[in-house]
């Protein structure tokens, strides 16, 4: 399957990447790892008529833990720079349980985090992540910036809040807090495959070991990354037992409403949503105990 | 119309190449067909197969979801580029052949190139970590088994030899 | 005369060039001034065609030619019957074929409308969205009871209905038998086997020689020799003037073995009519509807059995999914009726099976080619006998094999290569105590198991049981030669699928004429070196060239051995043959080179005696009466995640008897194969078609074939009772691993969560862990 043509330019700075994308608006798209983008033009179901190639911007690859309250990762970071960076898989347990699922080593040797979320496929894990982390995307055009919530971000299936003009330039994401622990976890047919379900778990505990914040995000079950942190709001103030825990998971099993597919239908999406969601939170519990 | 032709220049296996390319090739059409180095192969051009596999500047990338124009200035390995300098076969092609790891051989050279990498990363791995590395590469011949008992034996040999 | 390689792993000859990426694919043909062709596809499963406009496609620059039915003209016609039925009394079978190019009516999605020649696959596929395509859309026809049901939509209007064939089988009584039984068990099964999704697509490169009135076609097809033939004879040439060549091939598995696709026919046409070499390459997404597929039968199945577990009879009737086309006949559903006999004593038989057209793309045989089904049906019979008569699963089986003295065991009903199925020779008890030893059954079902419950973990174990019909004819035919350089050469009709026929072929060759393997060059898969033989399918190579090989060799040894006692003048007892020489027994310094023997039995000059062939060369055949019977168990221990219903393989053991073994490597990667694919068609991989006969996953992506991760390291173990059929006693193997997969993994999962305690029966493959969750749901686990 060959793709259509189009014209390619390789941009040689972000200002003048910025300029062709408002030139060209929406007949134009940024090329960056390809993953996702390149298949789709394989199948002749995406055909920009200009590609921009943005993989020479070598300034937007970028893991900065530098600052306090928020890891950025620049929109041009690949999938394997992440995993090669112990200090930034301990910062983020999320990553660090999220980035074996996302396909294939040669798919992470070029995939980028900002052509993930650009692509915003509902099943894709990063997303999630983002979301449960309250990420904040940082989004630039040749006529400013903007900044957005994640959960803002993904609007519907393969559409993100990006206007044509724009560029994902850098993502950030606030520090865990202390007393915090993670776990990501999926259901997938095969490894590497798009998960059927799968969440990113955030628990905070207070000094009694109370539940004070949970953060809950799936994918794969919705159109965008599916929020369900309010559905577990019952941990909040409690301990997270057992019995606690279960009780949360089958308010999420009632909470979510995915479509089902032809690898699961909904009502197995529904099912392993619950028990997803009891070992992620029971997994993210354990890692504080540990930690301490 | 785009104009046709954006100069690239590249190394592919140590050589050398300088071509004009329509900006849409993909990497393994040109691998293949202009280059002439048709051991990489193609199987889906979705990227989910494998046997495209090559290294780019190390790294195994799947060259079907690469455009020729984006490798230039980059250095490639191909599966050509893997034979000794007198024609040889190297450790990995070796314990292929010794543990009857291909059938059909079409999936081998994206294998080939995906252990290479791997490898060098990881010489000790363990059976689960190989299979790991190697289920981006599908294989509907061999049921795997030979494969991984061909790379474990590979790492074994190269970890002897190296000094 | 010892056998240095004949029963030795030894390694390929054909590797290095495959390991380098050096070997000839498809893809790998360059020639200049080529062409690149593209086929519009229908997107729609059942229409009439009311017009199509092609006139845009050929304003594009780039764009040399577009063809559709119409251009064809006389050239146009229906493909030709391959496999003709069985001659099974009262048998119903109506014969439609695929065409080159659609005209008037498209049966299935996928089906070739038109095609794009082009200077490059790009330009090509550029000018398939400039057709424009004018469709009357008509109801699809995809499941199989709708097919059949009245005012159901027809697939071939003059039929009048959907019914492509009726065959009914029977053999005893079976009224009788349930009669009398003491159990009659009834049950639906769905079976559906997948596609072949070989790593390699298919491909056609065609090449016309206009000065020369020679056609050239380089085609990834498993059978080159009757595609030569028949290409010869709807082009209009002479069969000389046309050579197929089967390069390397990336896999077959079957469906490559289907000929006179659309595009088969098609290519040669074109390079004909432009004069210039064209190249066709099946994409990916293309594979998935152009080449033909394996799917679905529904079985109504009931066995009548005694208290003790004994079977009195077997009653089934079912619907096979044919698809649009019937060109390769009945083999698929006919081997599903014979295979389920299995290993078993079964005195009375009552088979029924409708074929039944659907507006999807056409059922030839993939590997297995119908004995899934059969083998799943009556592995589940027994399973379910086993759970109301409270026999263990094992046990029941053991009761039932045919025992080692009733061979041959006459089955009576016809099979596949239209001879009654009689199982020629087999000794099936040893094969599954084997098994059961290599898999610890004993041990697992009573210590390991209950101790595993108890942890709450959900593992099970499952044995499987099958008889393969393997080494059917007609017939394959070898060229064995010594050259003058001393170097050997063996030609063969039959191609190669990547299952080490340069390797095995050459290991029979070298032991008759003392050489070693690698100097044996084997020429496979070139219709000019060699023209006839019917091809690489049904697990058949091994069996059936290679009793040819065998006998080729033995003509050439005693040439070479009959020339070199006239050089010594002694007789020929006293010569032995190694090592590429013929020396006299006990004396080597008096040797003779091959080389020089066969420069001998080809003079330049003076006369020879009448009735004198010259060189060191035969051309021998084999065809063997009748299909020849392998057989095996496997075994299986699965544990199954009881909330996620995801499954990992603990253990996986096969024991196999195909006779005698050329090279056991190469056997073991065989059955390592079939085994990978057997488990991707019990629980990864399904076609997902809709109702309106689209494939909603026609992607790697979502067609999920196994990876390193899903199949499981496996024990292999071997009996062998030597074919009586053929000189050598070799039985074929290729299918074998794949064939009671489905049955064992539904065995196995029922066992792992005890599903037969609480009344659930897994009667279907493939499943998945949504498929078991769903299932599994009304009783509330």
């Amino acid at each position: 399957m060959k793709p259509a043509p189009f014209r390619y330019v390789a941009a040689s700075s972000l200002a003048e990447a910025l300029v062709l994308k408002a030139r060209y608006g929406e007949e134009a798209r940024f090329l960056a790892g390809g993953q996702s983008l390149i298949p789709a033009m394989n199948f002749r179901l995406a055909r920009p008529a200009v590609l921009i190639d943005i993989n020479g911007l070598t300034e937007l690859a970028s893991i900065d833990r530098s600052m306090a309250q928020a890891i950025r990762l620049g929109a041009l970071t690949r999938y394997c720079a992440m995993e090669k960076d112990a200090g930034f898989l301990e910062a983020c347990p999320l990553f660090a349980d999220a980035l074996p699922h996302i396909a294939h080593p040669q798919i992470r040797n070029r995939g980028t985090i900002g052509g993930n979320f650009c692509h915003a496929d509902p099943a894709s894990e990063l997303p999630a992540v983002a979301v449960a982390m309250q990420a904040r995307m940082c989004i630039k055009s040749s006529r400013g910036e903007r900044e957005l919530a994640a959960v803002d971000f993904f609007v519907a299936p393969l559409t993100t809040a990006l206007k044509d003009e724009e560029m994902l330039l850098e993502i950030a994401f606030p520090v865990p807090r202390p007393r915090s622990g993670a776990a990501f976890m999926e259901v997938a047919r095969r490894r590497g495959d798009f998960a059927l379900a799968g969440v990113a778990a955030i628990v905070s505990l207070d000094e009694d070991d109370r539940c004070s914040g949970i953060r809950l995000v799936f994918c794969g079950v919705g159109e965008t990354p599916v929020d369900a942190s309010t559905s577990v709001s019952s941990l909040i103030g409690q301990r997270c037992t057992d019995k606690a825990i279960a009780g949360a998971a089958a308010d999420v099993r009632r909470m979510v409403a995915p479509a089902g597919n032809i690898h699961a239908s909904a009502e197995y999406q529904r099912h392993i949503a619950e028990i997803l969601t009891r070992r992620a939170i029971a997994m993210a519990c354990d890692r504080i105990a540990h930690a301490a | 119309m785009q104009p046709e032709g954006h100069d690239i220049e590249l190394s592919v296996n140590g050589v050398q190449y300088r071509r004009a390319v329509e900006a849409r090739m993909l990497l393994s059409d040109f691998l293949r067909h202009e280059l002439m180095l048709a051991g990489t192969h193609v199987g889906c051009e979705q990227g989910v197969c494998g046997a495209c596999t090559i290294l780019l500047d190390g790294a195994p990338v799947r060259s079907c979801l690469m455009f020729a124009v984006q490798a230039g200035g980059h250095d490639l390995f191909t599966v050509e580029g893997l034979i000794g300098a007198s024609g040889e076969l190297n450790p990995l092609q070796q314990a292929m052949h010794e543990h009857h790891g291909l059938q059909c051989g079409y999936c081998t050279p994206g294998i080939l190139m995906t252990m290479t990498a791997f490898l060098k990363q990881n010489p000790d791995p363990s059976e689960l970590e190989l299979r790991e590395a190697l289920s981006g590469n599908l294989c509907r011949c061999t049921g795997y088994q030979n494969i991984v008992d061909a790379m474990l034996k590979a790492a074994e040999m190269m970890r002897a030899a190296a000094p | 005369m010892t056998t240095r390689f004949f029963g030795a792993p030894v390694k390929r000859n054909e590797d290095r060039k495959l390991l380098t990426g050096q070997a000839l694919f498809i893809d790998d043909v360059e020639l200049p001034n080529m062409l690149h062709a593209a086929f519009l596809r229908s997107q729609v499963a059942h229409a009439r065609i009311r017009r199509i406009d092609v006139s845009a496609a050929l304003k594009r620059p780039g764009v040399v030619a577009v063809y559709t039915a119409d251009d064809l003209g006389a050239y146009w016609q229906a493909g030709p019957l391959l496999v003709p039925p069985p001659p099974i009394p009262g048998i119903i079978f109506h014969l439609r074929t695929q065409v080159p190019l659609a005209r008037d009516k498209i049966r299935y999605a996928g089906e070739p409308l038109a095609v794009i020649v082009a200077e490059s696959r790009y330009i090509a596929e550029d000018a398939l969205d400039d057709i424009v395509v004018d469709l009357e859309t008509l109801p699809a026809v995809v499941d199989l009871e709708a097919a059949m049901a009245a005012g159901a939509a027809v697939v071939h209007d003059d039929l009048g209905s959907n019914v492509a064939s009726h065959v009914r089988q029977a053999k005893g009584d079976y009224r009788r038998a349930a009669a009398n039984a003491d159990l009659v068990l009834k049950r639906r099964f769905r079976y559906e086997h997948g596609i072949s999704s070989p790593i390699e697509t298919r491909g056609i490169v065609a090449q016309w020689n206009a000065r020369g009135q020679q056609m050239t076609i380089w085609d990834t097809t498993q059978a080159p020799v009757f595609v030569r033939n028949g290409l010869a004879a709807i082009l209009g040439v002479s069969e000389r003037q046309v050579r197929v060549i089967a390069p390397f091939i990336g896999g077959g598995f079957g469906p490559k073995i289907m000929i006179f696709y659309p595009e088969e026919v098609t290519l040669p046409w074109i390079s004909m009519r432009l004069n210039r070499p064209v190249k066709w390459i099946e994409d990916r997404l293309e594979h998935f509807v152009a080449t033909t597929h394996e799917r679905g039968q529904i079985h109504d199945a009931e066995i009548a059995i005694a208290r003790d577990g004994r079977i009195l009879g077997v009653r089934d009737v079912f619907l096979h999914d044919n698809g649009a086309y019937n060109p390769y006949g009945l083999t698929v559903p006919i081997n599903s009726q014979c295979t389920m006999l299995g290993p078993y004593v079964i005195p009375a038989y009552d088979s029924t099976f409708t074929s039944v057209f659907t507006t999807l793309p056409i059922v030839t045989p993939y590997r297995g080619a119908g004995r899934q089904h059969g083998v799943f049906v009556i592995e589940r019979l027994l399973d379910l006998a086993a759970h109301e008569l409270a026999i263990d699963p094992v046990e029941i089986r053991r009761r039932n094999l045919i025992p080692p003295d009733a061979f041959p065991f006459n089955n009576e009903i016809i099979y596949q290569d239209f001879a009654p199925l009689q199982y020629d020779s087999g000794n099936y008890e040893p094969v599954l105590d084997k098994a059961l030893a290599a898999i610890g059954y004993e041990k697992f079902v009573h210590e390991e198991q209950p101790k595993l419950r108890a942890e709450g973990r959900c593992v099970g174990i499952a044995v499987a049981c099958y008889v393969e019909g393997t080494g059917v004819g007609p017939y394959e035919g070898a060229k064995v030669q010594v050259q003058s350089n001393g170097r050997v050469s063996l030609v063969t009709g039959i191609g190669t699928q990547g299952q080490g026929h340069f390797t095995s072929f050459a290991q029979i060759v070298a032991d008759q004429l003392g050489v070693d393997v690698t100097e044996v060059d084997v020429v496979t898969g070139d219709t000019d070196q060699f023209y006839w033989g019917a091809g690489t399918f049904a697990s058949r190579g091994a069996v059936v060239a290679g009793n040819a090989i065998s006998e080729a060799s033995q003509v050439v040894r005693r040439k070479a051995l009959k020339l070199a006692g006239e050089v010594f003048e002694c007789s020929e007892d006293d010569l032995v043959i190694a090592d590429g020489k013929v020396s006299i027994t006990g004396i080597p310094e008096k040797f003779v080179s091959l080389s020089e023997l066969a420069q001998r039995a080809n003079p330049m000059r003076g006369a020879v005696k009448p009735g004198t062939e010259p060189g060191l060369e035969s051309t021998q055949y084999f065809g063997p009466p009748s299909g020849t019977t392998a057989n095996g168990v496997h075994a299986m221990v699965v544990e199954v995640d009881p909330e996620t219903f995801e499954l990992r393989i603990l253990k996986y053991v096969v024991v196999h008897d195909c006779g005698t073994v050329i090279n056991p490597m190469i056997l073991a990667g065989q059955i390592h194969g079939g085994v990978a694919q057997g488990i991707g068609n019990a629980f990864y991989e399904k076609l997902a078609f809709d109702d309106q006969g689209q494939l909603l996953n026609a992607s790697l992506a979502d067609y999920l074939l196994p990876t390193a991760l899903e199949i499981p390291r496996m024990e292999l173990g071997h009996t062998a009772t030597a074919s009586p059929l053929n000189p050598l006693g070799i039985k074929g193997a290729g299918e074998a691993g794949a064939i009671p997969v489905g049955a064992l993994f539904a065995q196995g999962i029922e066992n792992a969560l005890e599903l037969a305690r609480k009344g659930i029966e897994l009667l279907e493959i493939p499943l998945s862990p949504s498929r078991l969750y769903e299932l599994t749901r009304k009783d509330g686990t």
